[in-house]
């Protein structure tokens, strides 16, 4: 009988543990993209207020659907879920003498990894592959005014947005 | 014994779901109770701990910005079976028509966005990479009469990557090892010994995936699933998604029985049809649309 209060009583703890750790996960988060942007309204085509670089964190104020209201120094705006991770993200330029290993997941390395090194070794010893298409499409970009003519000549919408679910 | 490990390990799985850091909490947590307690020793302790972390470590995702460098090598193996279509008109509109439609999806940003190409082939075939490269083949573009059709063929590709079936289809094992090279090697500035070791695992990670991709196809499954992602995706954006259902009816017609492309690595266009449940679009579209269609498309249809 012990046995299955004191489980009961740990069980209660850990839940505890997991709700107040994901209450502060909530609060500072990263941008995990290589350059986001907080924009004045919750939507894609809202005006940008300031760009965000990868790795950069932000205080999250207010949540709306797939958007969150965040600050990021002196500016504030919204940014979509999307672009943000709970873990936080260490730029590692400067910091190549620490060693050991990865004490706590909620840690990513920027650039380290799976990273141009590794991609340049893989094409090292492939020679048949031939990246010259894939760095030309990348650089196929679209701009938000561009998007916003196609969308209302269209008669389109672009859902997913304001903070609708 | 027996009881108590049983308990543990219900323990644990449950807690699975609070996410990895806690799960790695709350096993430290369970252990210290059960060694005071006398259950199981410190030495049992340290090892069900130890086990705990590998499985919140393997549990650990890729960062976006490795699953950009997968994409990149992915998209190369699918330029080694297919051309790209050197044509900035069709190129151009489909990254504008691609990019509005990833807007209303549950990925709109990625590490590095969303990039479209058409490839130089009659084959009916279009990838996803999970880095946001996307390709369709002049083949299947001729199976669209419409922006809306054509939409609906890219907001399926969208769908495979905000649903991650290119991540998926990495081996359980194959991902397991390439998450442990990672988290060993991590924090170190990589050796010839570890990127040697990285470049290894990377490609095996590779060709998982293009193997799947391009020879076996998806499953079933996941090919519902990018449907109705994509459905889900057009309506959001405001076009028909029945135009989905008017593409995959040409696409029936146009598909020759045993070919590589979308015949061998997808279900039928009417299995397809049939899962969607929707009706196929009768309702006028825009001018607007038609137009531009046409001004971007037409040459190659």
């Amino acid at each position: 009988m012990a046995r299955y209060i004191s489980l009961v009583i740990s069980l209660a703890a850990l839940s505890f543990l997991c709700l107040s750790a994901t209450a502060q996960t909530q609060k500072t988060m990263s941008v995990q993209v290589k350059q986001t942007q907080l924009r004045a309204t919750p939507s894609h085509l809202g005006k940008i207020v300031a760009k965000a670089p990868y790795g950069a964190r932000v205080t999250i104020i207010e949540q709306r659907g797939d958007w969150k209201r965040a600050a990021y120094g002196s500016y504030r705006g919204w940014v979509h879920t999307s672009a943000l991770t709970t873990k936080r993200i260490v730029l590692t330029a400067g910091r190549t003498s620490q060693t050991g290993t990865v004490g706590q997941d909620e840690i990513a390395l920027a650039g380290k990894g799976f990273n141009k090194d590794v991609e340049n070794r893989y094409r090292a010893n492939n020679k048949n592959l031939d990246y010259t298409w894939i760095n030309r499409m990348e650089t196929f970009n679209v701009t938000s005014e561009q998007i916003e003519t196609f969308v209302s000549e269209g008669r389109l919408s672009l859902g997913n947005e304001g903070g609708q679910i | 014994m027996k009881n108590i490990t049983f308990q543990l390990t219900a323990l644990i799985s449950l807690l699975l779901f609070c996410g990895c850091a806690a799960v790695e909490t709350a096993t430290s947590v369970a252990t210290d109770v059960a060694v005071q307690r006398g259950t199981i020793t410190k030495e049992q302790a340290t090892s069900i701990r130890t086990g705990t972390t590998a499985v919140a470590r393997s549990l650990e995702n890729f960062t976006p910005e490795q699953e950009y460098y997968i994409g990149r090598s992915v998209g190369a193996v699918v330029l080694t079976k297919y051309k790209a279509l050197n044509d900035a008109k069709i190129n151009s509109y489909v990254n504008l028509l691609g990019q509005t439609l990833a807007l209303a999806s549950g990925t709109p940003e990625l590490f590095a966005g969303y990039h479209f190409l058409v490839l130089d082939s009659d084959d009916i075939n279009a990838f996803a990479t999970p880095g946001g490269h996307i390709f369709i083949t002049r083949g299947l573009i001729r199976c669209c009469r419409t922006e809306d059709e054509l939409a609906a063929v890219l907001a399926h590709e969208i769908g495979h990557i905000q649903m991650r079936h290119g991540i998926n289809a990495i081996q359980k094992a194959r991902m397991a090892e390439a998450l442990t090279v990672l988290a060993r090697e991590g924090v170190k500035t990589y050796g010839d010994e570890e990127l040697i070791k990285l470049s290894n695992s990377f490609g095996d990670v590779i060709s998982d995936i293009t193997t799947t991709m391009i020879n076996n196809g998806y499953s079933r499954t996941y090919e519902y699933q990018a449907d109705a992602a994509a459905v889900t995706i057009l309506r959001r954006a405001g076009y028909q998604p029945g135009a989905l259902v008017n593409m995959l009816q040409v696409m029936s017609r146009q598909i020759k029985p045993g070919g590589s492309d979308f015949a061998k690595t997808h279900p039928s266009p009417q299995a397809r049809i049939a899962e969607l449940g929707i009706s196929a679009q009768t309702a006028q579209i825009p001018n607007i649309r038609k137009d531009r269609f046409i001004k971007a498309a037409g040459h190659l249809l």
